[in-house]
């Protein structure tokens, strides 16, 4: 199996390669497509492309009709139209075509056929029942490629009603010899299951088998079904647990086969969907949750890398672990990881950290406690998202102590950010639900300021779906309050209540009877301890709200209470007065207090209208008409919203600056763009072709630049190795070439742009791990060359790059000039030069005046791999400045040396440490050696590994990571030959060593 | 609120919403919708998207839960997130449901750009243009009814291969 994988993976670059080539550059001259393409990318205006569209859909759309058309072009029209419909324009006459190249091209064009159908329809279009029973005949076609293609179009996108149709051909596929067949089977099943649950009922059985089967991408694609089935009914498949729990040991012990792994985590994806399957399983049911512990354990524990993919898997592991019956352990260590991500420096990170703790903390509040500087933080954070899961949190932890704090926080949010609306929705509903609880509390200490901000949020707004669900969730809930104890509720709580009541009681009229909030208003007038100026908010609320009869009544029950029966507070007798008046008179009513006009307040407006002549004088004047806050806002959407327009600068910018052959063009992806904004994984990168410019001051100080020499005249200065003090302060050059940099800064320099990006890889990390590479990069500079050949003066450029291991150093050597670029001229200068260093000191070196720099690279954590870049200059005589760029990978295996230990220390040392990783390796099997030492051999070759002992099927390997001469972290391996494959144990004292260590060992037996 | 949970239900549970591959000029490169949605509201939402993710920096979190007003009137969107990253120019954005694992999904997008930059060889955004009807492809074999379907890079290039042989 894992041959064949090779065998494709070493014949894949050369075949994508030719044919990418051959891609961009077949079409871009010549074909429709790729001349309407550049014609579109060469347009500046949105309407200019417009044109071109309609122009391009119409002669697509003549093409389509004419009876002359192959199945062949209308395969190259149908790409073109799928360009088109892409772009937003519709296609519609082509659908029907999409149809037809379905039905009656050739696989090619049958393909193509499909995918337009997929990307112009929906599920719901009449035009797909044209497409039964292609489907159909492809279903049972022999080309697998069919059969392929005709499943995946059924999981996009069938006919609901015509799933039985098509469901026993495809129910046969589960039982396929092709693992691929029966996994897209299966999936198509999931598809049928999520949008006609009912036709698939009788074919639970065959899901099971697909659980079971001894692929395990189709056990994968199974899970997709179990996940939804449980999370409707987890009753029903308790009994899966079992294997639900084994599958995930499995996975987690590194049993499935490599192909599964991404950057070296086992099956990441299948991890997470079995551990969100575990929770539904486990969700209050204690007996089953007990049988996933250990393995929940194993999870956490496993997945200690450092890497996005591994912090995915461990989020997830926390939340099943909150999620089914707590187990106190395991609760300390998911709060531990939480605490992790709360404090990672990375934004991601942090985000689900909070979002995490925003759960915890309604089982146990005390774990935000740790956190609270962080959290706090977090509320100023640029990331409006930041913020808003901040304040989630913060509303979780509030309690009657912090409340006025975190209020004020809220409130101090709001006021900055009044303007958006999600943020308003939320901070709305937080402080609403605050205040409810918080009120009842500390409402009579609270200043008045808090519960107006809170009536002002409520009021603003415009009248959309949002902010009325938010009135209505408050009138509600306070409807609720007063059907209870009122007794306890604070005076200023109980105003708030009354104005809400007042104002948006209409919201629930449909229903409630409309007595019920007077009523209710009523009794609280009655109560003792309701104070005279809560009273007078009551009897404000009555009189907006005694419209209905019923309430007519009511109000006037209360008003000749207060009128008649001697109450001598002149302000109530004047409400009640007021209300009197206007719930008998409704035209007045209406008047004063309009229904509509409930969102605003007259007098602001009467209040601006006496200014009318003073802005007026004021625009004549010049000045700027007033904007509102919101508007403002709106008018500051509208200019983001602008650069909507597809001809921004950026487009036509990125693409003058390449031509569309030129694959390495600025518009190069880089696979590790740091804008991301995820830096975990460049040093997981291999195919890192992007120079890292930035970021070298913070590794690269003046430590890193040791040493200089440069001298002139045909015999080298010899050169040693020396430690780095007594190198440094060397002669300068004697003679040099006009270069106006003094040579000390220029070399500084080049130093520095030399090692520019080595350190970016790593500089959120939090452990620093000085391992060194000593680097010698030799600068030599020539004159008095006589007999050189007259040839070209080539752009010196680095044709290779070496690294050796030498001793206790890593020595970098390379970057060469090219060889044949010289000049006679007495004063010329050569390229700089720089040959292999071997462990002697420059024997190469003839005739060239030589200078070394000397650098000690620091790489603060073992990663696989690290990127050495830079930019190296030069100046010709009576030339301009000139710089190469070159780069330069170092492994990991660079930095590893033989740790030679006895087996007694090994033990020793093995129980110590408290970093381990599990993984399955590829055995080596050779003629006239056993599998493990012919493995443990290659391993000890390519990796520099110290074979300490092989005893029967196991061996124990060494080896310490470099940090300096004689220093060193050490690594250890346990091997055992377990059936075919080789089960490694790997331990250090560093986190990230054995996850490095076992990539290069992967890779090292992949190659072998 | 009764009101959103019973939508969400009968809403199909798959997870991924849509792929969406933009440049900064907001430009469509890819947009699979695995949802029905019609014409217009794909257009809105390609915009709205467009102008949630490229606002945001470095500093910022790769995931935006926003509503989406596109779909205001089936209060929908307020369920779903967009997980997204940028690579050069381009940005890969997933929408999916805000109880879905955001990391796992950023990975899945990384998972994806590898596959294209082996299929490509150093995938550059031109690739995209000029192939886009060959990443489609892509998706679909690494993304399939709502769901990532293969994560196995090994596995899609294989197949990639395949269908490539057939050219």
């Amino acid at each position: 199996m894992s041959d064949v994988v090779e065998k494709t993976l070493s014949a894949l670059p050369s075949l994508l390669s030719l044919d990418s080539q051959a891609g961009a550059g077949k079409l871009s001259p010549s074909s429709k497509l790729g001349n309407l393409i550049k014609g579109i990318t060469e347009l500046t205006s949105k309407h200019e492309e417009e044109t071109l569209i309609k122009k391009e859909l119409e002669s697509i759309k003549e093409q389509v009709a004419s009876p002359n058309t192959t199945m062949r072009q209308m395969k190259e029209i149908m790409v073109r139209a799928i360009y088109c419909e892409m772009l937003g324009y519709q296609a519609s006459f082509s659908y029907i075509h999409a149809i037809k190249l379905a039905q009656q091209g050739s696989v090619l064009e049958k393909r193509v056929g499909y995918l337009a159908v997929s990307l112009f329809l929906n599920e719901t279009d009449e035009f797909l029942l044209l497409l039964v029973n292609t489907v159909l005949k492809d279903l049972q076609s022999t080309n697998l490629i069919e059969v392929c293609m005709a499943l995946t179009v059924v999981s996009q996108m069938f006919p609901k009603d015509m799933i039985p149709a098509i469901l026993p051909v495809v129910e046969e596929k589960l039982t396929h010899p092709k693992e691929i067949i029966r996994r897209k089977a299966v999936l198509a099943l999931y598809k049928f299951y999520l949008i006609a649950p009912n036709q698939v009922q009788h074919i639970h059985s065959k899901f099971r088998k697909a659980l079971c089967d001894k692929d395990p991408g189709v056990m994968t694609a199974s899970l997709h079904i179990y996940l939804q089935l449980i999370k409707e009914n987890p009753e029903s498949y308790k009994d899966l647990t079992g294997s639900m729990v084994t599958i995930l040991r499995q996975v987690v012990g590194g049993k499935l086969p490599l192909d599964f792994n991404y950057h070296s985590v086992p099956a990441p994806w299948l991890q997470i969907q079995l551990l969100r399957i575990l929770a539904y399983l486990g969700k209050e049911d204690q007996g089953t949750s007990e049988m996933m512990y250990d393995v929940l354990e194993e999870s956490l524990r496993r997945a200690e890398m450092n890497h996005n993919i591994t912090y995915a898997i461990l989020f997830e592991c926390v939340k099943t672990i909150y999620t089914v019956h707590p187990k106190s352990q395991l609760l300390e260590k998911a709060a531990e990881c939480i605490g992790n991500f709360v404090l990672s420096p990375k934004i991601n990170l942090k985000y689900l950290g909070l979002k995490a703790l925003t759960y915890v903390v309604q089982q146990d509040a005390n774990l935000a406690l740790p956190h609270q500087m962080t959290i706090i933080e977090c509320l100023d954070h640029s990331d409006v998202i930041i913020k808003r899961e901040t304040l989630e949190l913060l509303f979780r932890i509030t309690n009657a102590q912090n409340v006025t704090v975190i209020v004020e926080k809220m409130l101090e949010f709001l006021r900055l950010t009044c303007d958006d609306y999600s943020t308003i929705d939320l901070v709305g509903k937080v402080a609403e639900l605050t205040m409810n609880s918080v009120f009842s509390l500390g409402g009579d200490v609270m200043q008045p300021d808090i519960p107006n901000n809170f009536l002002r949020l409520l009021a603003e707004g415009v009248d959309n779906v949002e902010d009325r669900q938010l009135r209505l969730f408050a009138v509600d809930s306070y409807v609720s309050l007063l059907q209870g104890e009122t007794a306890k509720l604070p005076q200023r709580f109980l105003q708030v209540i009354s104005w809400v009541l007042g104002e948006y009681s209409y919201l629930r009229e449909e229903e409630s009877d409309p007595g019920s909030v007077m009523r209710l208003l009523a009794r609280l007038l009655d109560q003792r301890h309701t104070s005279t100026e809560t009273r007078s908010w009551v009897l404000g609320a009555m009189t907006k709200l005694c419209s209905s009869p019923v309430s007519v009544a009511l109000a006037r029950d209360v008003c000749e209470r207060y009128l008649y029966s001697g109450s001598l507070n002149t302000v109530l007798r004047q409400k009640a007065q007021e209300l009197m008046i206007l719930s008998q008179d409704t035209k007045l009513r209406a008047r004063v207090l309009p229904a509509e006009g409930r969102l605003e307040s007259p007098e602001v407006d009467s209040s601006l209208s006496f200014l009318d002549g003073y802005v007026s004088d004021a625009l004549a004047a010049g000045a700027a008409p007033y904007k509102s806050p919101h508007q403002r806002q709106e008018d500051l959407v509208q200019e983001k919203a602008l650069s909507l327009e597809p001809y921004g600068l950026s487009l036509p910018v990125s693409l003058s600056s390449c031509s569309i052959t030129d694959r390495r063009s600025p518009t190069l992806l880089s696979m590790s763009s740091g804008l991301s904004g995820n830096s975990t994984e460049l040093s997981h990168q291999e195919g890192s072709t992007t120079l890292k410019l930035e970021g070298v001051k913070r590794v690269w100080g003046k430590d890193g630049y040791l040493a200089q020499q440069q001298s002139a005249g045909e015999t080298p200065t010899p050169l040693v190795e020396l430690p780095s003090p007594l190198l440094s302060p060397q002669s300068p050059p004697s003679q040099k070439p006009s270069s106006g940099l003094e040579p000390d800064q220029e070399k500084r320099q080049l130093a520095s742009s030399l090692f520019v990006g080595l350190g970016s890889h790593n500089s959120v990390c939090l452990v620093r791990l000085p391992s060194t590479v000593w680097l010698f990069i030799k600068n030599c500079q020539s004159a008095n060359q006589s007999n050189v050949v007259k040839s070209l003066f080539k752009p010196f450029y680095i044709n290779s790059c070496q690294s050796k291991n030498h001793g206790s150093f890593v020595k970098v050597s390379g970057i060469f000039a090219a060889r044949k670029s010289c000049q006679t001229d007495d004063s010329c200068c050569f390229p700089p030069q720089i040959s292999c260093i071997s462990g002697s000191p420059l024997k190469e070196v003839k005739g060239h005046s030589v200078s070394v720099c000397l650098h000690t690279v620091v790489m603060k954590r073992a990663s696989v791999q690290v990127e050495l870049a830079g930019l190296l200059s030069y100046q010709r005589p009576l030339g301009q400045p000139q710089a190469a760029q070159f780069s330069l990978s170092l492994s990991l295996k660079h930095f590893l040396r033989p740790l030679t230990v006895s087996t007694g220390d090994y033990g020793k040392m093995w129980l110590s440490f408290s970093h381990d990783l599990k993984q399955n390796l590829r055995l080596v099997t050779t003629e006239h050696q056993e599998p493990l030492t012919a493995t443990l051999d290659a391993l000890k070759g390519k990796l520099h590994l110290h074979v300490v002992d092989i005893i029967g099927s196991e061996g124990i390997v060494a080896c310490r990571l470099l940090q300096g001469p004689g220093q060193g972290q050490p690594c250890l391996l346990h091997c055992r030959v377990h059936a075919d494959s080789l089960a490694v144990w790997l331990r250090s004292p560093v986190p990230e060593l054995p996850d490095s260590l076992l990539y290069h060992c992967q890779k090292a037996l992949t190659e072998t | 609120i009764t009101f959103l949970t019973l939508h969400f239900l009968s809403s199909p549970a798959i997870q991924i919403r849509f792929i969406l591959i933009q440049n900064r000029a907001g430009k469509t490169r890819l947009a699979k919708w695995y949802m029905q949605f019609d014409d217009d509201e794909k257009q809105k939402l390609i915009e709205e998207v467009h102008a949630v993710v490229t606002v945001r920096d470095a500093k910022h979190t790769n995931f935006v839960e926003v509503r989406l007003y596109a779909c205001l009137s089936c209060l929908q969107f307020r369920n779903f997130k967009i997980i997204y990253r940028r690579y050069a120019g381009l940005y890969f954005c997933i929408c999916v449901d805000v109880t879905d694992n955001n990391l796992a999904y950023l990975e899945g997008i990384h998972n994806f750009v590898e596959v294209l930059n082996e299929y490509f060889h150093n995938v550059c955004e031109l690739d995209l243009v000029f192939n886009f009807y060959k990443v489609y492809t892509v998706v679909d074999e690494m993304f399939l009814a709502g769901e990532i379907r293969e994560t196995s890079q090994t596995k899609v290039l294989k197949q990639l291969l395949m269908l490539q042989s057939l050219e």
